[in-house]
C-alpha cells in the first residue's frame, strides 16, 4: 500500500514538473471562456431584446429557451473542453513510450499494474482539476456575462450545482481515457490525432446523423462524448432536441457508467496491447 | 556498507520473432569485482541487461540478484542501480526533477537527489533541463540515477559511451571504486579497450552465446601468436613463406606471419636467401584475442 501510494506521488511529480499541464490549462480556459462569454453573450442578448435576431439574419431560431441557457453555458466546460483531459492523459501515457523513461519507472517500480494504477488515479485527480479550470471559464466568465444582460444565471439553484459537480467527474473520467487510449496507441503522433479527430470530427458527426433515425440514436446514446453529455445533463446536443432532432439520452448515472467502462477497457485493454510488454 | 550480491543467468534465451538475440546464456557476476559484459554490435548484451532487470521477458531462463529476480526485490532501487544504453529522459524536466520523480518512488530521501548530482559532477546543471545536456551530461546523469539509492549492485549499459578523456578516466576509478566497497559491477560494452584498464573478469558473448568468462589475464591463453617479418625484397620474402607453407597476412610493417618461433622465419629466409630488415614478435593484445574469440563464434 505505502508503495502505491509513493507511486501515485511520483506520478503526480512527473505531470507536475513538465510544462504540459499549465499550458492546457491555460488554453482550456482561454477557449471555453471565449465560447461561454462570447454565446452566452449572444443568447442573454437575444433573449433580453438587446440582440434583434433578425438583424443578424437566422441566429435567432436555434436560440434556446430563457431557462436553458445558463445550464447549455455551463456544460460547454465538459461538453467541449473534455478534450483537454484526454489529450493530457493520452501525452502522460505515450511521452513515456516517446522518451523511454518506461524504463527508470519500471526500474524503480517493477510492479508495472501497480504503475498503470497509479497514473489512471493521478490523471483522474489531474482531470477533475482542468474540470475547475474549465468551469471558472464557463460558469464563471458565463455567469458574468449573462447577468450583465439581466439574464438569471440560475447559480442559486441546485441543479446548477450538481451539473458542476458532475462535469467535474466526467472531466476526469475522461482524464482516465486519455491513458488508457495512449497505452493502447503509445505513438505519441498517432494517439493525438486518434484523439482530435474523434473528438472535433469523427463523434459529432455520427452523433448529428444518428439522431436522425430512431434506431440510430438508441445506438448513439453509447459514444462516449454522449454519453459524457448524459452524465453532465446538458450540452449542445441534448439541446438540439428542441429543434426536432431525436436526441435520446441515457440517464446521468448510465451515461457515467458508460464512460467508466470505456476508461476501464480502455486501460486494461492499453495494460495487455503495450504497458506490460518488452521495454527495449 | 551496502553489499554487492551475486548476478546470476541462468539458461536465459531471448527471441524476437525470427531473431534469436540471446540463445541459452549462463554466467555469474561475483560481488567485490568489476566484470566486463563484451561483445560484438548486435551479440545481445542490452537484451540480456534488459532481461536481468525486468524490462523484457525472456523467452527461457532465469536472471536473479542474490537468488531474487529484480521484480520480486524488495527495494530494487535500493539493491540495484542500472543505467541503459538509451537516454531515457523527459528533455522537459530538470535534472533535479528527473532524479526527484524515481527518489519519491523508491522512498528514498529528496538530499539523495542533490548529493548522486554531485557525485557525477552535475551539481551545477540540477536546475537545467535535460533536453539541452551533451551526450556525456546525460551519460552522467544515468549514473547519477543508479547511484540514488546508493545500491549494491551496479549494472551498467555502455556507460562509457560519449565521455570525454576526463569523464573516461573519472569513470574507470569510480568502477574500481565501487568494487573495492565490495559492490558487485557489471559494465557491457563493445570494446575490450574501453574497459580493459577497469575489470577484473570478462564474460564475452557473440550473437547470444558465451564465448568465454574467467579473469581477464584468461584471455593472454586464446591469443594466437605473430611474427612480424620484413625484407628490403618484400616479393621475395612472401614466395619463401608461401613455399614453406607459412601462412601470413600484409600489415603495415611488414608481413604478420601465423608463427610463435621468429627463428623458424628467419631460418626461412635465410636459406631462401632473403635479407630481413625486420624480425619480432608481434605484441598479441588482449583486443586480438577477444576478437579472435568473437570472431571464431561467428564462423561457426
Ligand atoms: N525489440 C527488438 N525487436 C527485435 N529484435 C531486437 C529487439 N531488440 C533487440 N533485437 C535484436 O536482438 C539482437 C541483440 O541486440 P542487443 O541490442 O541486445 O545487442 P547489443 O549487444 O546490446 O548490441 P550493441 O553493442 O549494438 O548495443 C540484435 O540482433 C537485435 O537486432
Ligand atoms: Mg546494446
Amino acid at each position: 500500500m505505502t508503495t502505491f501510494i509513493r507511486t501515485v506521488a511520483s506520478e503526480f511529480a512527473k505531470l507536475l514538473s513538465t510544462r504540459m499541464w499549465w499550458i492546457l490549462a491555460l488554453v482550456l480556459f482561454g477557449y471555453i471562456g471565449l465560447l461561454a462569454g462570447g454565446l452566452a453573450a449572444l443568447f442573454a442578448g437575444i433573449q433580453s431584446g438587446a440582440i434583434d435576431p433578425s438583424a443578424g439574419g437566422a441566429g435567432g431560431q436555434g436560440a434556446p429557451p430563457l431557462g436553458s441557457i445558463p445550464p447549455l453555458i455551463y456544460s460547454f466546460a465538459s461538453s467541449v473542453g473534455y478534450v483537454f483531459p484526454v489529450l493530457l492523459g493520452a501525452l502522460a501515457t505515450t511521452g513515456e513510450f516517446r522518451h523511454q523513461t518506461l524504463t527508470p519507472t519500471f526500474l524503480a517500480t517493477p510492479r508495472r499494474a501497480g504503475v498503470l494504477g497509479a497514473k489512471t488515479l493521478t490523471l483522474f485527480v489531474v482531470g477533475v482539476g482542468l474540470g475547475v479550470v474549465a468551469l471558472l471559464a464557463s460558469v464563471g466568465i458565463g455567469a458574468l456575462v449573462m447577468g450583465a444582460f439581466g439574464v438569471d444565471t440560475l447559480l442559486g439553484d441546485g441543479e446548477t450545482w450538481t451539473l458542476i459537480g458532475r462535469t467535474l467527474l466526467t472531466m476526469g473520467l475522461w482524464a482516465i481515457i486519455g491513458v488508457g487510449l495512449g497505452a493502447l496507441v503509445p505513438s505519441q503522433v498517432a494517439s493525438i490525432v486518434i484523439v482530435l479527430a474523434f473528438t472535433q470530427f469523427v463523434e459529432p458527426l455520427l452523433r448529428l446523423a444518428s439522431s436522425f433515425l430512431d434506431w440510430t440514436a438508441q445506438i448513439a446514446q453509447f459514444l462516449p462524448g454522449a454519453a459524457s453529455d448524459a452524465l453532465v445533463g446538458a450540452s449542445i446536443f441534448t439541446g438540439m432536441g428542441q429543434a426536432g432532432l431525436s436526441a435520446v439520452a441515457l440517464e446521468w448515472w448510465q451515461g457515467g457508467l458508460v464512460l467508466l467502462a470505456y476508461a476501464a477497457a480502455a486501460t486494461i485493454g492499453g495494460y495487455f496491447v503495450s504497458w506490460n510488454r518488452d521495454v527495449t | 556498507m551496502p553489499v554487492g550480491a551475486v548476478i546470476e543467468f541462468s539458461n536465459i534465451t531471448k527471441t524476437f520473432g525470427p531473431v534469436k538475440a540471446v540463445d541459452d546464456l549462463s554466467f555469474s557476476v561475483q560481488p567485490g569485482r568489476v566484470t566486463g559484459f563484451l561483445g560484438p554490435n548486435g551479440a545481445g548484451k542490452t537484451t540480456s541487461l534488459r532481461i536481468l532487470l525486468g524490462l523484457v521477458a525472456a523467452t527461457h531462463g532465469t536472471a536473479t540478484f542474490g537468488g531474487i529476480r529484480y521484480r520480486d526485490l524488495p527495494k530494487p532501487l535500493e539493491t540495484v542501480g542500472a543505467a541503459l544504453e538509451a537516454a531515457s529522459f523527459h528533455p522537459g524536466r530538470t535534472a533535479r526533477n528527473h532524479l526527484g520523480v524515481y527518489a519519491i518512488a523508491a522512498g528514498l530521501p529528496a538530499a539523495r537527489v542533490m548529493a548522486v548530482l554531485e557525485k557525477v559532477g552535475l551539481a551545477e546543471f540540477a536546475d537545467r533541463r535535460v533536453g539541452g545536456f551533451s551526450l556525456g551530461m546525460r551519460q552522467r546523469l544515468g549514473l547519477a540515477f543508479t547511484l540514488l539509492g546508493d545500491p549494491g549492485v551496479l549494472v551498467l549499459d555502455e556507460p562509457i559511451n560519449g565521455l570525454d578523456p576526463e569523464g573516461i578516466k573519472w569513470i574507470r576509478g569510480f568502477l574500481r571504486d565501487m568494487a573495492a566497497e565490495g559492490r558487485t559491477v557489471l559494465v557491457s560494452s563493445h570494446l575490450l579497450s574501453e574497459v580493459q584498464q577497469s575489470v577484473d573478469d570478462v564474460i564475452i558473448i557473440a550473437r547470444g552465446s558465451l564465448v568465454h568468462r574467467g579473469p581477464l589475464s584468461s584471455l593472454d591463453e586464446h591469443a594466437t601468436p605473430h611474427i612480424v617479418v620484413d625484407a628490403p625484397d618484400r616479393d621475395a620474402l612472401a614466395a619463401a613463406l608461401r613455399a614453406a607453407d607459412v601462412p601470413f597476412t600484409i600489415g603495415r610493417s611488414g608481413l604478420v606471419a601465423a608463427s610463435g618461433d621468429p627463428a623458424l622465419i628467419g631460418h626461412i629466409a635465410f636459406s631462401a636467401g632473403v635479407e630481413l630488415s625486420a624480425l619480432h614478435r608481434q605484441k598479441s593484445g588482449l583486443e586480438e584475442s577477444f576478437l579472435a574469440l568473437v570472431n571464431g563464434a561467428d564462423s561457426q
